[in-house]
């Protein structure tokens, strides 16, 4: 096929793209081959996928035609391809969390959003790099390699889910999934310009999700469009008997929701999500979107303050910790992944095992997790984190009594250069607005809102009531409308 | 309940917390994470001045109690295809070092 039509291919959404496959305008095949094709000619650059499954892809188009062609395609996203970050399990495809520990891991089970992906008829292009464990906010902590970000090479993509969002920033996959547990999804969205959204904890089964910290932990999409979110939240929400901390509740028809417009919306504006620490082009941006959604029919209260969203951090790194400190105890070495054996004992063979196949960062959380678990600090460390969580619920609880949702930027920066945050604390501090959603299990989304002055991406963030994902991707849709910055592609992965 | 005093953080805390969580540390990582550590906890301090008298824990991200399975008997993985996966393996066994004495 012609170069510019395959180039036209790569621009595509999920909802047109699902549209054109049933008109019989495109095959599947041909969709699936661009974006292979285009993966092939950007990922030495990129560097956004850890495992390419091209050959099953090609299978299941070639399946997803034969459907299409005779009229039985009735799964929405049938023929559409979409890639997975490395967290979630796939049955026969080496699945590794970022992680030497994993290096060798191959599934025998489907995660289930994997298995409603493939119900739903979307077709995997492969595995997503990401930091280890879902360590980290740049994707500099893989132990494979690091990713770049599309709009400038030389700059982090964001993390963890850094592959998820540099791939449909690239181009190289219609949609993705990843996870966040305090950001994971939403800063790297904000940083690579495509959305990402953050479910309610609870609406999306984590079943098969290799667990962080998993009160926090949930999976989402990473999308061009809003639209598109909605699409791909409807395939994997909903309750599983597989994981007991999903909400038995009805799943909304998100799409039905995305048009309720602004008018009337009362939309909050924390002055706690508008402090010290946020850098001038992302100020800028935000307070023009605001703008922007005020003059179309949105109420904009600047009034809330939430004075324990601050302790959200601290928060965070008490509590993600010493859950990732009792979570990845289970890799001992001996059933699955990567173990030692040179040692004279069980106990030498274990220490070994997990001083080889954990990465810095990974090492230095479960430190800290089972300092702030152990006797003796258990109190003043984690159980006061389990508190002042219980306070930063409630603020939220008073915020959403009296407004629909909560305006905020996503990341106090646009992306940073690859390298430059070496200092830990500095590295956590990329959370600060994304982590308070995670505390208190609320649904979040991260739009593109702009660009700063050096032409990077800013992203904009809404936070809703929980299970209440349709007035987030409402107002989303209702700016993405008005300011769609997401026709804009980067420009420094070189054209197809 | 003991105040955490981060400032004295010491190597000897490290190297116990490292043989709780069974990871074997050099002596310069000992060092690297007695310093990054403390200073994570310097910065984490903060909570403690927060007033919290009467307030209970969250330790649930969904508010969900006591969510009940219905018990049916589901069939299990096929054996071949956990211990497909097992860095050592001997018949159907995982393989390890011996943990008892066998005296």
């Amino acid at each position: 096929m012609s170069a510019t039509a395959n180039s036209e291919l790569l621009t595509i959404t999920l909802a047109d793209g699902a549209k054109r496959l049933r008109a019989g305008e495109i095959t599947s095949r041909e969709l699936t081959r661009a974006f292979l094709d285009r993966i092939a000619a950007t990922d030495d650059r990129v560097r956004a996928f850890v495992t390419v499954t091209e050959e099953s892809a090609l299978a299941e188009a070639e399946q997803a035609d034969s459907l299409l062609s005779s009229g039985d395609a009735t799964a929405p996203l049938t023929g559409l391809p979409i890639g997975l970050k490395d967290v979630l399990m796939t049955k026969g495809v080496r699945t590794t969390a970022g992680s030497r520990m994993l290096d060798t891991l191959v599934p025998p089970y489907d995660a289930t959003v994997v298995s409603r992906l493939q119900e739903a008829g979307a077709i995997s292009l492969g595995k997503l790099n990401m930091d280890e464990f879902a360590m980290g906010s740049s994707t500099e902590h893989s132990a494979w390699f690091p990713t770049a970000n599309p709009w400038d090479l030389q700059r982090v993509p964001g993390g963890s889910s850094g592959g998820s969002a540099a791939a449909v920033a690239a181009q190289q996959c219609i949609a993705t999934l990843g996870s966040d547990t305090g950001g994971s999804i939403r800063q790297p969205a904000s940083f690579c310009g495509v959305v990402g959204l953050k479910p309610t904890y609870g609406r999306v089964s984590r079943h098969g999700l290799i667990a962080f910290a998993s009160s926090l932990d949930q999976i989402g999409p990473f999308t061009r469009t809003v639209e598109d979110a909605a699409m791909l939240l409807q395939a994997i929400a909903g309750p599983d008997p597989l994981d007991s901390t999903c909400y038995d509740a009805p799943v909304p028809d998100f799409d039905a929701e995305l048009d309720r417009g602004l008018d009337g919306l009362r939309v909050a504006a924390p002055r706690e999500f508008f402090s010290d620490g946020m850098h001038d082009d992302v100020a800028t941006t935000i307070e023009a979107a605001l703008d922007l959604l005020s003059a179309n029919g949105a109420i904009i209260d600047r009034s809330p303050s939430m004075p324990s969203v601050p302790m959200a951090l601290p928060v965070y790194y008490i509590l993600a910790p010493s859950e990732c400190s009792a979570n990845l105890a289970r890799f001992d070495g001996v059933k699955y992944g990567y173990g030692a054996r040179q040692g004279e004992s069980m106990w030498a063979d274990m220490e070994a095992t997990r001083k080889h196949g954990f990465g810095r960062e990974v090492k230095r959380r479960i430190l800290l997790g089972a300092y702030a678990l152990s006797a003796g600090y258990y109190d003043a460390y984690y159980l006061q984190a389990q508190k002042v969580r219980t306070l930063i619920r409630r603020e939220f609880d008073r915020v959403f009594a009296e407004h629909d949702v909560i305006v905020a930027p996503t990341a106090p920066t646009v992306a940073f250069k690859q390298g430059a945050i070496t200092d830990p604390y500095q590295m956590y501090l990329n959370d600060i607005f994304t982590i308070p959603a995670n505390i208190a299990g609320l649904p979040a989304i991260s739009i593109p809102g702009g660009f700063g002055a050096d032409g990077m991406p800013v992203g904009l963030q809404f936070v809703g009531q929980r299970l209440d994902e349709s007035t987030l991707l409402g107002i989303a849709n209702a700016y993405e409308q008005l300011a769609d910055w997401s026709t804009i592609p980067p420009s420094n992965v070189g054209s197809t | 309940m003991s105040e955490a005093d981060t400032t004295q953080f010491t190597s000897e805390q490290v190297r116990h917390l490292a043989s709780l969580v069974r990871i074997e540390l050099t002596e310069s990582e000992v060092e690297e994470f007695r310093s990054e550590l403390a200073s994570i906890l310097s910065h984490i301090d903060a909570l403690s001045e927060i007033d919290t008298e009467g307030v209970p824990p969250t330790n649930n991200g969904a508010d969900l109690l006591n969510v009940q399975d219905s018990d049916a008997a589901q069939p299990a993985m096929p054996r071949e295809a956990v211990l497909a996966n097992a860095p050592q393996r001997e018949d159907d066994y995982f393989r390890v070092h011996a943990v008892l004495d066998q005296s």
